[in-house]
Parts: C-alpha cells; structure tokens; sequence
C-alpha cells in the first residue's frame, strides 16, 4: 500500500453519540471496517476478518486504527473549558484526495471566492504575511498570526471583523484552527476538520467545533458549518490531479501557501503517502 | 411566512431563491436534518406527517411540497412569475413543476447518496437522471433556436426555479454538467436575474472574470 506509515495512525470513523447495534460498513485507507457499538453504548470497530480494532473515544468521534500507532491519539486541551459548547457538525463524502481535504482547510487565499459575503469579500483578498514552521518537538505543522478581514466569520458574529487564525497539523488527515471568538475576543474557537480516508480519492470528513456562543442554537451552529464545508465540496472534487502532488512539479506556490508547502513537506517527510503522489506531475 | 429550512436542501432553496427574486423576507427556521434527522421528530412530524422539509407556514396555512410553496409566494407576491399568461402557458408551467419531481427523485436522489450517504441504487439513479438532463437540454435547445433561454415564454417563471437547483447540483451526484451547454447557457441566465442568492455548491456568478480564452495547451500548440 502507497503511504505504509499512516496505516499506524488514529482516524475519524464515526460520531459516538450516533452508534447502533446494527452498525454500518465503511473503509478505512481501502480496507473494509464495520462501526457498532455493544449494548452499553460502547465503541466497537471491526475489520474485514472480524478482529476487533483499537478504539478511543475523543472529540465526539470514534477513532481507530489499522495498524500500531506509538502515541496516543493527540489532545486540544483548549477544547476542555469550561462554557464551551461541543458541536458534532456530521458528515460529508467527498471525491477527493483525503490530503487535499485537509490543505483545502489550511487554506485562506480562498475565502473571498468560495465562502464570498462569510469568510472573505472582495476585494479584501490580500492575504497578509504569517509565519508557518514545523515543530519538532512535537512533530506537528503550525501555522500562526494569519489575520483575515471576514465579513461574517462566525454564526455569533455580528458584521465584519477581522480574525485572527492559527492552523494545527497534529496527525496526515487532521487539522486543528484556532480562530478569533466574536462572543469572547480574548479567547479561541476551536474549529476542527477530522478525515477519515476510504481510499487514495475519497474520503468522509467528519468536522467537529468547541465553541463559546451562548446565543445560537445548536442546529445554526452546525449549519453554519456545513454551509461552508459543503461550498468547498465541488472545489474539491474537481481539484487536478487528484492525488496531491509533493515533488514540486506543475504547480507554483505563491506566498500565501505557505502552510501548505509546509503541510505537505511534513508529509513527504514521514512518508504519509496515502493519498499523494511523488512523482513530479 | 416561516420557513422549515435546511441549508444543504435543494427543495428548501427552491423557496428561498424564490422569495429572494419576488423581493420577500422568510423567518427562516433552521432543521436540523443531517445529522439529527429532525425532521422526522415529533414537532416536524405534526406539521408534516410526510416528514419532509421545506415547510411554510402562513398564518393556518400549512404547505409541504416546495412546487405548491412557489405557486404560492408569486401568487401572493410576484404573480408575473406564476407564468399564466395563457391556458397554455399556465398548463406548461404546470408540466415543468411535476418535470421538477422527477429531477429530485433522480439527480437529488443521487446526490444525498452521494454526499450524505442516503440509501439508494446509485448507477440506477444516475441512468434515470442523465435521461432526464438530456430531456431537458432538448427542451432548452429548441427555445434557444427561438431565441429564448426561459422554460415557458419570455421571462423566468416558477418553473424555471422548481427545476435550477437539482439541475445545478447535479455535479454533487457524479452527473457532470459538461454534455448540456443549453443547460448551462440556462443556468446562467437564472444566476444573473437581479437578487438572485447562492446556496452552498452553486457559486456566485464572477462577471469580473475575462471571458474564457483557448485552453493553454491549444495556445501552446499554435505557438509551436
């Protein structure tokens, strides 16, 4: 299999709160996974053979893994205090290579054009300087003091601010954004994107938010999110070539992908391939 | 009026795009369809026993099937868009609203399974879909050689926007719009009509965008 490292990492394979006995049959980097739960409640995965998979329960998802993984799965401490509220956004299939899914979300240069009137407008679309790095001592890629004007930047935001992001990459298919709170500006909403890859060019995306917002429902909440994941969605699925490419090949990075250049060396590095392809397109 | 609304929902966005040309404000009600599947929870279920959405709600009135929601917001506030200029005209109105059903059940249908994992024969589905895309393109063909881009007469009418958005969509589902250019002219013409509003998978129009030149490797080619 293209991308042997990532076999020993955890995914997103499904919402706790949403298991049944029954079950439902999935795929996880190709293999075939079942998702159910035992009378209790509790999380159980399934491989193709019927071998019971590692299972962790975090971030209201179900996590699993393939292979060995030598850490645990990674935490967001920010996401434990106290007054936030928890949001399972759900689920979307998409057509696309499960990386491009999580660069598509370190992206900013697009917002004016995708999520035109909500997270950019024109022709505020410069994208300002930001630094990027990746930490090695806990091996992940961070992008921080990315500030973008964003006409409505949350569900709880009432006109144009301009908001303050910082990106976390702590594992290949998932990514962590710290975002300016409308509702309490000296702190951080926390913005997820989980990526349960099926195959080389699908994957289910499994958003996840803690959020302070005492005043919208739950349900705009979760539209609100979907609004903007699902305007990305056909951007995705028509991105060429499919796999993402990690040689520097046809395309030509400008400043403002600065994170994904970083994204995707951090990923040639460790040789999480699934998904990507290495030869100069 | 107050509309049971979901953003992801073609059939909702019927009659917000409706409501949005005839200049009228919703009180919009947002459903929590997927993942919470509240529309088949007891308060929905009381209002609509089909457990579907759109519902509008006006005063004792009651209305479940989108087409009938459309009739009734240009009857009551854009009656140039309910198309009865004629028997006939009235009548061809009324096909393209059942057309309209038939694109929900076909490329719709494709499209929840597609993207929210819904039950459903996918290759079925698509077959069904792409019959009813080239149905259309003829129909919109033959009123493009009369100089025409609308489904009925010489303006929009609520059958053009019973049918846009299943249309527009339609790429969600794995049925590219590429083989339909009359589809595509009409889908243009729908995004440019004044007051006109986006939903998520059906892009602003950029009318700032230079009008699209030879591919580059056809550039390519003649420089050579």
């Amino acid at each position: 299999m293209n991308g042997e490292a990532m076999r020993d990492q955890w995914y997103p394979v499904g919402i706790a709160a949403q298991l049944t006995p029954a079950g439902r049959d999935s795929l996880l980097l190709g293999e075939a996974i079942r998702i159910a739960c035992d009378s209790d409640g509790a999380a159980l995965v399934t491989d193709g053979a019927g071998r019971a998979l590692p299972v962790i329960t975090r971030f209201g998802h179900v996590w699993t893994t393939l292979g060995q993984p030598e850490r645990d799965l990674f935490t967001i401490p920010e996401a434990d205090q106290p007054g936030r509220r928890l949001v399972d956004v759900g689920t979307v299939l998409v057509r696309c290579s499960p990386l491009r899914a999580v660069e598509n979300f370190l992206d900013i240069a697009h917002f004016p054009f995708v999520h035109t009137d909500i997270l950019g407008s024109e022709p505020h679309t410069e994208v300002q300087r930001y630094e990027v790095e990746i930490r090695d001592d806990v091996d992940e890629v961070w992008a921080t003091k990315v500030s973008f004007y964003q006409p409505q930047a949350a569900k709880s935001a009432q006109g144009g601010i301009n908001a303050e992001y910082m990106y976390r990459v702590p594992a290949p298919t998932c990514s962590v954004l710290y975002k300016t709170c409308p509702a309490r500006p000296e702190e951080w909403d926390v913005i997820t994107l989980f990526v349960q890859p099926l195959t080389e060019t699908t994957c289910q995306v499994w958003p996840w938010m803690a959020l302070f917002d005492e005043d919208s429902s739950m349900t705009d909440m979760i539209h609100f999110q979907q609004m903007i994941f699902v305007q990305d969605r056909s951007i995705l699925e028509n991105q060429i070539p499919a796999l993402l490419p990690l040689d520097p090949g046809m395309e030509i990075p400008t400043r403002a992908d600065m994170t994904s250049i970083a994204y995707r060396r951090w990923l040639k590095r460790h040789g999480y391939t699934y998904g990507a392809q290495l030869v100069a397109a | 009026m107050r509309l049971y609304d979901y953003i992801l929902s073609p059939s909702c966005y019927r009659v917000r795009l409706m409501a949005a040309l005839a200049g009228i404000k919703l009180d919009l009600r947002a459903v929590d369809f997927h993942p919470g599947a509240e529309h088949r929870g007891p308060e929905l279920l009381a209002l609509n026993p089909a457990g579907t959405i759109p519902i509008l709600t006006d005063g004792d009135l009651v209305l479940t099937q989108s087409t009938a929601i459309l009739t009734y917001i240009a009857a009551s506030h854009a009656p140039e868009w309910l198309g009865d200029d004629s028997p006939a005209m009235r009548a061809q109105v009324g096909q393209w609203l059942a057309f309209a059903q038939r694109l929900t059940d076909s490329a719709g249908a494709a499209r929840l399974h597609d993207m929210l994992q819904m039950p459903g024969d996918i290759v079925a589905l698509r077959r069904s879909a792409t019959r009813t895309l080239r149905e259309l393109e003829a129909a919109i063909s033959a009123v493009r050689r009369r100089g025409g881009i609308f489904l009925v007469g010489d303006r929009p009418t609520i059958a053009d926007i019973a049918c846009f958005p299943y249309v527009a969509l339609a790429p969600d589902g794995g049925l590219p719009l590429d083989a339909y250019p009359s589809i595509r002219l009409w889908m243009r013409a729908i995004r440019g009509l004044p007051g006109f509003v986006e939903m998520p998978g059906i892009h602003r129009l950029h009318e700032l965008l230079p009008e699209p030149g030879p591919q580059p490797d056809v550039i390519r080619k003649e420089r050579a």
